[in-house]
């Protein structure tokens, strides 16, 4: 079998490849968005645990 | 009940997941990787349908984990109602985004496999218009949660959503023997021999699989940060943080 015909799909192409497109994006997608979220978590926290200490600073002034 | 509490504890959990997750997410791309090479490649095309039934393989997937994310999700939001289970209100929570785009997937591929085969997109036949239900029951379940700051409160009025979708899941399954639907009836069943050969057997299984270890990792990455986010002013999250600067 030619990479051709392999991508032909015996004339299903369009359909073939645009369902297996489709579902590759939403995996896609479903694995940036939970990292992005993962990633501003930490960066919050981060930021949460500077204020912190900054507060403590203050009182102790 | 000892169990539920010591193992749902979200610290516990937060810990547990994070050990599988790297393991969930290597089974997941090795399904995958394989189960693309048997259904586009291994598996001979369908007599009558051609090539076109490969969509199969996709959509199929997606149907089941469509319903059995919401029946996951149903049962987590069950727990945490009746319990006061924390880290069930939160598997519940974020298992919704995940069940969604499953349906989202189910509806899409499945109507491009309509299209050759029944000669239309869409039609509202009892499958398509109960698994469109789904859709929304999972969009609306999303959107109480986000319309309520509270956790606790979110995670009540939404559990009570989520029950009484229930009844679409078996209205889903038995649509297509309840009513005479263009949706052909089920290929696979717990009880009787399967109606498709080997050939073609063997890669929905593996790309079931796939799917299903895919919603198990991203479960427990969207967990975590869920767990860092509500126990944020914990001791426990306040020494992590410490040791990751």
């Amino acid at each position: 079998m030619t990479w051709a015909q392999f991508l032909s799909m015996g004339g299903f192409a369009f359909y073939v490849w645009s369902a297996y497109g489709f579902t590759a994006v939403v995996v896609v997608l479903n694995i940036v968005q939970p990292l992005t979220h993962k990633r501003k978590v930490w960066q919050g926290l981060r930021r949460g645990l500077d204020d912190g200490e900054e507060e403590r600073h203050e009182e102790a002034e | 009940m000892k169990f539920i509490h010591k193992y749902g504890a979200p610290k516990r959990f937060y810990q547990l997941a994070g050990t599988f997750i790297p393991w969930f997410a290597g089974i997941t791309a090795v399904l995958f990787v394989s189960g693309l090479y048997l259904g586009l490649y291994w598996a001979p095309p369908d007599y009558q349908q051609g090539d076109a039934y490969r969509i199969m393989f996709v959509h199929v997937p997606n149907a089941w984990m469509s319903m059995m994310a919401y029946v996951i999700m149903a049962s987590f939001a069950a727990t945490g109602y009746i319990w006061n289970i924390r880290l069930a209100d939160i598997l519940a929570r974020v298992s919704a985004p995940l069940g969604a785009s499953f349906t989202l997937t189910a509806l899409v591929t499945g109507s491009l496999w309509g299209k050759p085969m029944w000669g239309t997109y869409w039609v509202w036949d009892a499958r398509l218009t109960s698994e469109l239900i789904l859709f929304f029951l999972y969009v609306g379940y999303m959107a109480l949660q986000a319309s309520i700051d509270d956790a606790r409160r979110a995670a009540h009025a939404s559990a009570i959503l989520a029950i009484v979708g229930v009844v679409n899941i078996p209205i889903i399954h038995y649509s297509v023997y309840w009513w005479h639907t263009l949706h052909q009836p089920a290929s696979l069943t717990l009880t009787n021999q399967p109606k498709i050969y080997a050939t073609m057997l063997i890669p929905l299984i593996v790309m079931s699989l796939a799917f299903m270890f895919f919603y198990l990792t991203m479960l427990c990455v969207r967990a975590r940060s869920e767990i860092l986010l509500r126990e944020r002013h914990t001791d426990w999250v306040r020494k992590l943080v410490e040791g990751k600067p």
